[in-house]
């Protein structure tokens, strides 16, 4: 077949799909066939293109046309328009914004400062079903470099001086958590990737690994070669099929390339990867958690120390990575530290991906660098506000929220510290007027209170209890001691629950009170005496006695 | 395929439990695990009974209790809640003429709620089976409830 002249690309991936982007793909396949000019124009399929809540999406390639909403009908149409007689079909094309997208002067890959793009700069952009145009991209260059030029301490090494910081939420330098495991002596260790994303509103490695799964293949094996771990896992939720569905094939395909299994590229290491499903729990998230549960067990975490690194997954020593931090490890060695240090700010190097929503213009996924503000992101990224600005909350349920007061300081995981507050997972939700501070914090604790997983006592009883007290903020019939047994009932869970999921009320509930406490209190029936108090609280009471 | 011959596939190891039990619960009709089958895992994989239902019970895509032929999934995760969420479970109910967690008579839909579906980026969701549905209103979720019922 010649070369094609004119490419199509559409993003099929969880936002898509729901759209009908397989029947809009079908409906082009086919218009493209009836047309004859199946040798002329390719269909491919990618992974997304960041806007979401535009429908189906369709991009012409090399005319750098981007389509939104696009239905069976309108692709049909397009075809004949555009495709056939050379119109662009302007009414149909994705308004005022950009997606990055291959043209001929960015094409090459090692231009990743054009796009300022790390971890997505493939995503949207090439077949994720695709091994050969992942290679094409430089892809599993950096496993052949460090395979053949440079020891697993280099590895390390590199890692470490790229002061990446796990993207997971938490924030932990990355290299320093490899150099725990590496040195610990064992007859097998493991690299798990934590593909468990349940933190609502973030869904980036959802994107990740179903734009472009063989960078999490990649980032996965030099880890292994780093640490001298021969198996790897991907514990994937159960509810992401088509990145399931994705990874298992982008397997497949790197070991048919011998870039997975035995001897890879003639080094003598040995490498395989197996998928883990989960089955539905917030709380797997959390490493030990994760781990309990790929040895099928229910889902609670374990006491630290020992860390994973010393006893993980069948008791030898594991080292458990987020999907956007094993995403970054290609490009770091491949093009070195420096460069990576290039990109964010002094204290969070490179690039941090984040997923927008809620009432703004544009929705969707983004990588921008380290540092940037939440107004930024809201006019510059997000397109503006739908209403007026009320609350944001950064980082998922777990996270903070902040009032307009907030807007302009630069995100990343010091600079936020500093102020109280955390950046989280990379959720960023953006919320205006119409909703009320106490229907969301409800929202929030109703969350938590189904995702508890019932192993400690202050997490199994506080949460219920603060869910009580939020429902009644929500209905305006709290008493007015409620707002003090809410926040100390956080602080409690803060600082007794076992593990970080029982703490983590504190963040949306103490923000809340800092930024709005007045709104809160309307949510307290006035009528009500000051001494009048509900039967849980004063249980509540009595623990703390 | 049988408990003992989806055992074997696996591998008898604890750690293969959720992905023994994904299956078997795929197999059967009413969308859950039976009592018996648990009976029977616990015998083959030498774990106690207790222990495996302890553990299946744990995880929000297990059910202990029969369910309906589809399972319909309404996230209500913060994102979704800002966008409408309970303004889609009123029309859920009201559409399958049954409360949240209850399975309709003629045993073709049970109704859940579920924490975040990662597809956020078009709240509200709702996943029915292995299929995301998003930018529900009132309307299109009705309209996607009566064109499966249509398919049946």
């Amino acid at each position: 077949m010649e070369k094609p002249r004119i490419t199509v690309m559409v993003p099929i991936d969880a936002n898509t799909v729901p759209s009908g982007a397989r029947e809009v793909k079908n409906a082009l396949s086919v218009a493209i066939g009836r047309a004859n000019l199946s040798n002329e124009i390719k269909v491919i399929e990618t992974g997304s293109f960041g806007p979401t809540g535009v429908g189906a999406l369709v991009a012409i390639q090399p005319d750098g046309v981007v389509y939104c909403n696009m239905t069976v009908d309108k692709a049909q149409e397009i075809v004949e328009e555009h495709l056939l007689k050379g119109r662009v079909c302007a009414r149909y094309m994705l308004p005022g914004r950009q997606v990055i997208l291959p043209t001929a002067d960015n094409v090459d890959a090692r231009t990743l400062q054009h796009t300022g793009r790390i971890v997505l700069d493939n995503c949207g952009r090439i077949d994720p079903e695709n091994i050969e145009e992942y290679i094409a991209n430089d892809g599993y260059e950096a496993l052949g470099k460090a395979l053949t030029a440079m020891s697993p301490g280099e590895v390390i090494t590199e890692i470490t001086e790229s002061e990446l910081k796990g993207r997971g939420g938490a924030g932990f330098p990355t290299g320093q958590k490899w150099s725990f495991c590496a040195p610990v002596v064992a007859d097998q260790k493991y690299v798990i990737c934590n593909a468990d994303e349940g933190e609502p509103g973030t869904f980036k490695d959802r994107l990740i690994l179903e734009g472009d799964p063989h960078k999490i293949i990649e980032g996965m094996a030099l880890c292994g070669y780093a640490i001298g771990a021969t198996i790897g896992y991907v514990y994937v939720r159960g509810e992401y099929a088509l990145s399931i569905e994705r990874l298992e094939k982008a397997i497949a395909a790197a070991e048919s390339h011998g870039l997975l299994g035995k001897n890879i590229f003639n080094s003598g290491f040995d490498f395989e990867i197996k998928i883990k499903i989960g089955a539905g729990a917030y709380i797997c998230g959390e490493e030990t958690a994760l781990i309990e549960s790929m040895e099928g067990k229910r889902g609670c975490p374990r006491l630290k120390p020992p860390f994973p690194a010393q006893k993980g997954f069948k008791g030898k020593p594991t080292n458990v990575n987020n999907v956007e931090t094993l995403a970054n490890i290609p490009a770091i060695i491949r093009n070195g530290a420096a460069w990576f240090k290039n990109f964010g700010t002094s204290s969070t190097a490179g690039t941090k991906v984040y997923t927008i929503l809620g009432h703004i213009n544009h929705p969707g996924l983004i990588e921008v660098p380290a540092g940037v503000t939440l107004r930024e992101i809201i006019e510059d990224y997000g397109g503006g506000m739908k209403g007026k600005f009320h609350f944001a909350q950064l980082g998922g349920t777990a996270g903070d929220i902040l009032g307009e007061e907030m807007m302009d300081v630069p995100m990343d995981y010091d600079l936020m510290e500093k102020v109280g507050h955390v950046l989280g997972s990379g959720a960023i939700l953006i919320v205006n007027e119409s909703i009320n501070i106490n229907d969301f914090l409800h929202s929030c604790m109703r969350f938590f209170s189904h995702e508890s997983c019932g192993n400690c006592n202050p997490c199994r009883n506080g949460m219920h209890a603060a869910l009580d007290i939020t429902k009644r903020l929500k209905s305006g019939v709290a008493y007015p001691d409620d707002i003090n047994a809410l926040e100390e009932v956080v602080m409690i869970l803060h600082s007794s629950a076992f593990c970080p999921l029982g703490q983590s009320p504190a963040g949306p509930v103490t923000s809340a009170l800092r930024y709005f406490r007045e709104e809160i209190e309307r949510g307290v029936n006035r009528e009500l005496n000051k001494h009048d108090m509900p039967r849980s609280n004063r249980k509540m009471e009595a623990i703390n006695v | 395929m049988t408990v003992s011959e989806i055992i074997k596939k696996h591998g008898n190891e604890r750690e293969n439990l959720l992905a023994i039990l994904h299956q078997i619960q795929a197999g059967n009709d009413d969308n859950s695990l039976h009592k018996d089958q648990l009976q029977q895992l616990a015998e083959i994989m030498d774990i106690p009974v207790a222990d495996i239902v302890s553990t299946a019970s744990f995880y929000t895509m297990f059910s202990l209790k029969p369910r309906g032929k589809h399972i319909i999934r309404l996230c209500e995760s913060p994102p979704c809640y800002i966008m409408g969420e309970e303004n889609i479970l009123t029309a859920l109910e009201n559409c399958l003429k049954i409360k949240l967690g209850e399975t309709t008579a003629d045993k073709m839909f049970t109704l859940e709620t579920t924490s975040c579906l990662g597809a956020c980026g078009v709240a509200p969701v709702m996943m029915i089976d292995d299929t995301v549905y998003g930018e529900l209103t009132e309307e299109k979720t009705v309209a996607v409830i009566k064109s499966i019922v249509d398919k049946e």
